[in-house]
């Protein structure tokens, strides 16, 4: 299989009067053809600084990139200008942002923020950009599309405001869609059509994805491999089966355990994780789990375990074998 | 069920906003039905959940059952005394036996204020003590009680996490001694992992001080976790109500069907299996409210008679109650 994006020791800081954030820790990783990747984390655990930098979406200063590549396709986005870049984002490498209303220009009408891209890329004319654009609204599920394109965003419900938004990000037939937290500003209801709209859009463009998000029902419906980040680290990696069926690492373990589920009748209290995430303004050392770990042994707190494979595609970040309860 | 078991009764309440039209001279053009007839229960020591999309009126109804918006029509009793009909000594009572826990821990507590005097000040208004070490005493008791140490009593809001904010919240909803307390979304801002502690606090508050809970979210996993009985809102109307268990595995109304097939199930394996029932369309506007049943533009089962005549509320089984013509 080809890899589309692959990532190596990225290294992301912002340099704030306060002092450093150390906001993402040397995280590798990569996405395949064809794939859906879904990161998860909770609020800042660097799942977004991650994909912002490889886009070259960071402000700098504060931020700064201290190490790491990004190939796409083998070319280094890292090493690129910013014209360079402006020419990948969008047509090679698209995004979509958790909230469709402030992600959207609210005093242009929807169709003139489609046809943009389609000119700017592709050098449409103005007529062949209109007729793609009511395509591509067509193909997103939103209804009279030909009618809404003088519509501004605030004439859409948030639910057709996210169609917009994948229907922007479709526009240049992009190779990689990264889509960051896309559904979670939506209802449940609302929340089903797009991830149903998003795997049929898919299979359609065969293109890859990078879907961020924390929660881990959606990630069940739709991923075909899984990261999990903690503090800037990415503490497990492996394809949806398996870490659902066997997370290996103390922080996946307990975020499922942390989870009721409305399939199933209550059991017991919730078990919740004690403590909060640490500070990233501290310079990291030893595990970023080892304070709230339950299976904690003492040379978590110096050493920092290295992601290694525990199984067939199968990563984690952990001193301890989560089976045996020994340290490996 | 005898009366004196019931601390919350809801019959018919209604909110309307007005809608007008105009800069200068403002004419009304019509109403937001918000809440427009809702009726239910709750008894002493008991969870009620209230689930439903935006703008279904969920908080409306909680904020209504307070006093927070004056009610349209309609009674809320607790325990005993009519929140729609109070003048403001009663209304005085009513506030220090129903509090409420608020969303948003970032919006609800004053950032000027420290944790003590955001703490300390229901207990101030409702002269519950008599000196000024007495009243710190009870702050530092209130924050003991919700995990928090209580040399943090001069800090401001600001210094602490969202779980701990709204730990902060909990502490001053509680400072009167309520029986009754809505929570309005109280762990939606919060992280996964510290979601689970703010549940678990929430319970054992419950069993230690034998609070009354209306529990308004639109999760429906953890309103199966922590509620008994669970009623289902849409547009402005509760279109089912039942416990727990029945509600979850034996949904009867269309749209609580659909809701429920739409939450998505930590299990790859078993998502795969489930049957989805996606709904199409969007919730229609609360102004115009479609005529009969208000789900019958997007129900699956929907009839001629369901868009004229709007479905009764009836009992189908013990404890389960539904609106809808054709279950």
């Amino acid at each position: 299989m080809e890899t589309v994006l692959e990532v190596n020791d990225l290294q992301t800081r912002f340099h704030i009067p306060e002092g450093t954030v150390y906001a993402v820790n040397g995280v590798s990783f990569h996405v395949n053809d064809g794939e859906t990747l879904a990161v998860v984390g909770e609020s800042g655990c660097g799942k977004s600084v991650s994909m912002l930098s490889i886009l070259g979406l960071i402000p700098i200063p504060p931020g700064e990139i201290v190490s790491g590549t990004a190939l796409y396709l083998e070319h280094d986005l890292l090493t690129k200008s910013e014209s360079e870049m402006e020419h990948i984002r969008g047509k090679e490498i698209a995004m979509i942002f958790q909230d469709p209303m402030t992600s959207l220009n609210p005093v242009l009408t929807i169709g003139r923020q489609i046809t943009e891209s389609l000119r700017v890329h592709l050098g449409m004319s103005k007529q062949e950009a209109t007729q793609r654009a009511v395509d591509l609204l067509d193909r997103v599920g939103i209804p009279e599309s030909a009618n809404r394109l003088g519509d501004y965003p605030h004439q859409f419900s948030g639910g057709m405001r996210q169609r917009v938004m994948i229907a922007m990000s479709l526009a240049c037939d992009p190779t990689l869609l990264i889509a960051d937290e896309p559904t979670t500003a939506l209802d449940v209801t609302i929340q089903a059509q797009i991830v149903e709209l998003m795997i049929h859009l898919q299979e359609q463009y065969g293109m890859s994805m990078i879907w961020i998000t924390h929660d881990l029902g959606v990630v069940a419906g739709l991923a075909d491999r899984v990261m999990v980040m903690y503090a800037g680290y990415i503490v497990e990696e492996a394809n949806v089966d398996e870490i659902f069926d066997r997370p290996r690492h103390p922080y996946t373990r307990a975020l499922m355990d942390a989870l009721p589920r409305v399939d199933r009748r209550r059991n017991r209290r919730l078990k919740s994780i004690a403590g909060a995430p640490p500070s990233l303004m501290v310079e990291p050392r030893g595990c970023p789990f080892a304070p709230r770990c339950v299976h904690v042994i003492e040379r978590c707190s110096s050493e920092n375990p290295p992601l290694l494979s525990v199984g067939l595609s199968h990563k984690t970040a952990c001193w301890v074998d989560m089976d045996t309860g020994k340290a490996v | 069920m005898s009366d004196s078991q019931l601390l919350v009764q809801v019959s018919d309440l209604r909110k309307y906003f007005p809608v007008k039209k105009g800069t200068l001279i403002q004419r009304k053009t019509g109403d937001v039905r918000a809440v427009d007839g809702i009726s239910f229960v709750i008894s002493r020591g008991e969870t009620l959940g209230l689930v439903g999309e935006s703008g279904c009126g969920k908080t409306t109804a909680g904020r209504t059952m307070l006093g927070l918006y004056p009610a349209t029509s309609g009674s809320v009793l607790i325990d005993g005394m009519d929140v729609c009909k109070a003048d403001s000594r009663e209304m005085l009572l009513i506030r220090r036996k129903a509090q409420m826990i608020f969303q948003d821990p970032f919006a609800s507590l004053n950032p000027r204020w420290t944790v003590n005097a955001i703490i300390s000040e229901p207990i101030r208004v409702h002269n519950l003590a008599r000196t000024d070490k007495e009243r710190s005493e009870r702050v530092r008791e209130l924050l003991s009680l919700v995990g928090l140490s209580g040399r943090l009593i001069n800090r401001f809001p600001h210094e602490f996490s969202g779980g701990q904010r709204q730990r902060i919240g909990i502490a001053r909803a509680l400072a009167s001694n309520p029986s009754f307390i809505v929570c309005d979304e109280p762990i939606s801002a919060l992280d996964v992992s510290i979601q689970a502690q703010v549940v678990n606090l929430l319970e054992d508050l419950q069993d230690k001080l034998g609070l009354t809970y209306l529990f308004i979210a639109h999760d429906l996993s953890m309103v199966r976790h922590i509620c008994d009985r669970v009623a289902v809102m849409y547009l402005g109307k509760i279109v089912e109500l039942a416990y727990r268990d029945e509600l979850y595995e034996n949904p009867l109304h269309p749209y609580t069907q659909a809701l429920l097939s739409a939450v998505p199930i930590p299990d790859p394996k078993k998502d795969r299996r489930r049957k989805r029932i996606i709904l199409s369309g969007d919730v229609p506007s609360p102004i115009n409210p479609p005529s009969g049943c208000r789900f019958h533009p997007r129900c699956s089962i929907a009839k001629s008679h369901c868009s004229q005549i709007e479905p009764e509320w009836r009992q189908v089984e013990p404890g389960h109650w539904i609106a809808c013509h054709e279950v």
